[in-house]
């Protein structure tokens, strides 16, 4: 939700020390509970352009009202829903979060499925659980469980300002949460205006199965998908670095300290039960 | 209501080209709020300032650099961006074949569907034969100067697109350690197992609805009409115990239940 940003506190200086998860709570299956940090499973991979001043300073963005022209502080800021052209309804943080009952504070798998049964349509967002306090055996029992029948749970939960359908998989010994969409947020065929399925001549289905035999593989690995357009920028950078003219230095080491956070250290970190 | 299509272009098998157009599969729900300053709630704009002395820069000024060491940018132009951006195609070229469990769930971004431009006997079949096949085409293509890669599917007989993410943008559970701590018992594990069986069922997503959207979107129209909707206080967590005895219990529970119904 964007208004997080606007409230959200300038990231203080003392490194990564001690980052936060982006989520904490509890995973519960039957009676058994497992209090977990969720962390996530993705990370931008684009190269960031940044916005530079003429003379290369970083610069930074800020909100200001057009009625006083003048910026404005977190504090000044709210939240608002329009409810008629140009009249809102405000909702504070703390109206959100009341709204959210207790139950949906933990991950409740209440459901478990075959593991390959859900349609990718519906997948949104990777996240990982982590243990957390204690429930390292917890956790591993539910990886075992899950691992050796090939099942995924399902549960719903509420994470900052927006209820998640999510689906948990076992995978490599760590629980990983796929964020999916609701039913509501997925299109129909008809709904988008598709024509009705039609039978075709087997002819045509073999000629096509033909086509993809050949060219199947049976090994694949999605890792080997690389960014080209961000590797191009790269290579540009690097060739437009040899020239001085292009590069403008800004005497501040201040500004970008402790804001690269590395997610892969992290989570090492977070697995091997060293939580601070 | 039909839904726009917002790219038409040829699917590329081989030496056949099924024309096809692309739509998205997703219908945003959530609930949109705006920034609004408190004194006068109308919404706030945005723009670019000098850190030091809260000047504005107008985007004409405004550059842009990438920072390959702290403080040191190298400036990147609109030029060299356009420069930058792929050859422009309206194919839809297929590298290959692959089994769809090579793929996991964290790869998929967007999902669309593509729909027949013409030729349906050829789309329908297409999608047949991927059905029998068990297969999912690695998919590449430019769209709106940007090169995707995407796996090509078929779902309940239609085909869908789903945009992958970047290699550098996935991080791999096999990349990271198992976490630490004692292992489970072959007991503990086969109860937990026995557990999980009693839960199991069919992945239906009507199931599932968002409540926390729907209680929102109420609260905001009570609001809206003047009201102060009273809400309850956040309620704190529950205690954990053995993981022994809360197995035996769980299973016990479950099955009065499947008994009961």
């Amino acid at each position: 939700m964007p208004p997080k940003k606007a409230t959200r506190k300038k990231e203080s200086t003392d490194g990564d020390s001690r980052v936060r998860p982006f989520w904490s709570g509890t995973l519960t299956f039957g009676l058994v509970s497992v209090p977990v940090n969720l962390f996530p499973a993705n990370q931008a991979g684009r190269a960031p352009l940044r916005m530079l001043s003429p003379e290369g300073e970083p610069l930074a963005r800020k909100y200001y009202s057009e009625k006083t022209e003048r910026d404005l502080e977190a504090d000044e800021m709210v939240r608002g829903y329009e409810v008629d052209k140009g009249k809102y309804v405000v909702v504070t943080d703390e109206e959100l979060e009341r709204l959210a009952p207790e139950k949906t504070r933990d991950i409740d798998l209440t459901r478990f499925v075959k593991e390959d049964s859900i349609p990718p349509l519906y997948f949104e967002r990777g996240y990982f659980l982590t243990p957390a306090a204690n429930s390292e055996k917890a956790y591993k029992l539910l990886v075992a469980a899950m691992e050796e029948t090939a099942q995924a749970g399902i549960a719903t939960f509420v994470m900052r300002g927006k209820e998640n359908l999510v689906a948990i998989f076992a995978d490599h010994g760590i629980l990983r949460a796929e964020t999916m969409r609701f039913a509501d947020e997925i299109r129909s065929p008809a709904q988008v205006g598709l024509p009705e399925k039609r039978k075709v001549p087997p002819a045509t289905v073999r000629r096509f199965e033909t086509l993809i035999s050949k060219k199947s593989k049976r090994d694949y690995s999605p890792s080997k998908l690389n960014d080209e357009q961000t590797e191009a920028l790269l290579k540009l950078v690097k060739k437009k670095q040899a020239k001085a003219s292009n590069v403008v230095r800004v005497e501040s080491e201040e500004r970008d300290k402790g804001n690269v956070i590395n997610l892969v250290q992290i989570l090492k970190r977070s697995l091997s039960g060293k939580t601070k | 209501m039909a839904a726009r299509a917002i790219w038409k272009g040829k699917l590329k098998l081989g030496t056949s080209k099924i024309p096809v157009k692309l739509y998205s599969a997703v219908s945003d729900r959530s609930v949109r709020f705006h920034i609004l300053d408190d004194k006068h709630l109308m919404r706030v704009k945005q723009h670019m300032v000098h850190p030091d002395n809260g000047d504005e820069v107008s985007n004409q000024e405004i550059q842009k650099g990438f920072e390959v060491e702290p403080g040191k940018f190298v400036i990147v132009t609109d030029e060299d961006l356009k420069s930058l951006e792929p050859k422009p195609s309206r194919e839809i070229e297929i590298s290959e074949f692959v089994p769809p469990e090579k793929i996991s769930q964290q790869w998929y971004e967007r999902p669309y569907y593509l729909g027949p431009d013409g030729d349906e006997n050829a789309y329908f079949a297409l999608a047949e034969a991927l059905e029998k096949r068990k297969r999912e085409g690695i998919a590449h293509w430019v769209m709106r100067n940007k090169s995707y890669v995407g796996a090509l599917r078929a779902q309940d007989g239609y085909l869908v697109l789903l945009t992958l993410r970047n290699a550098n943008e996935v991080i791999s559970a096999g990349d990271l350690p198992k976490p630490a701590g004692r292992e489970p018992s072959k007991k503990e594990i086969d109860m937990a197992k026995h557990l999980v069986s009693l839960l199991e069922g069919e992945f239906n997503s009507a199931d599932f609805k968002d409540e926390y959207r729907e209680r929102v979107m109420e609260f905001i129209a009570r609001k809206a009409k003047g009201g102060a909707p009273r809400l309850a206080a956040v309620k704190s967590k529950r205690k954990t115990t053995s993981l022994d005895s809360v197995l035996t219990k769980s299973i016990e529970a479950l099955r009065k239940r499947k008994r009961a119904a």
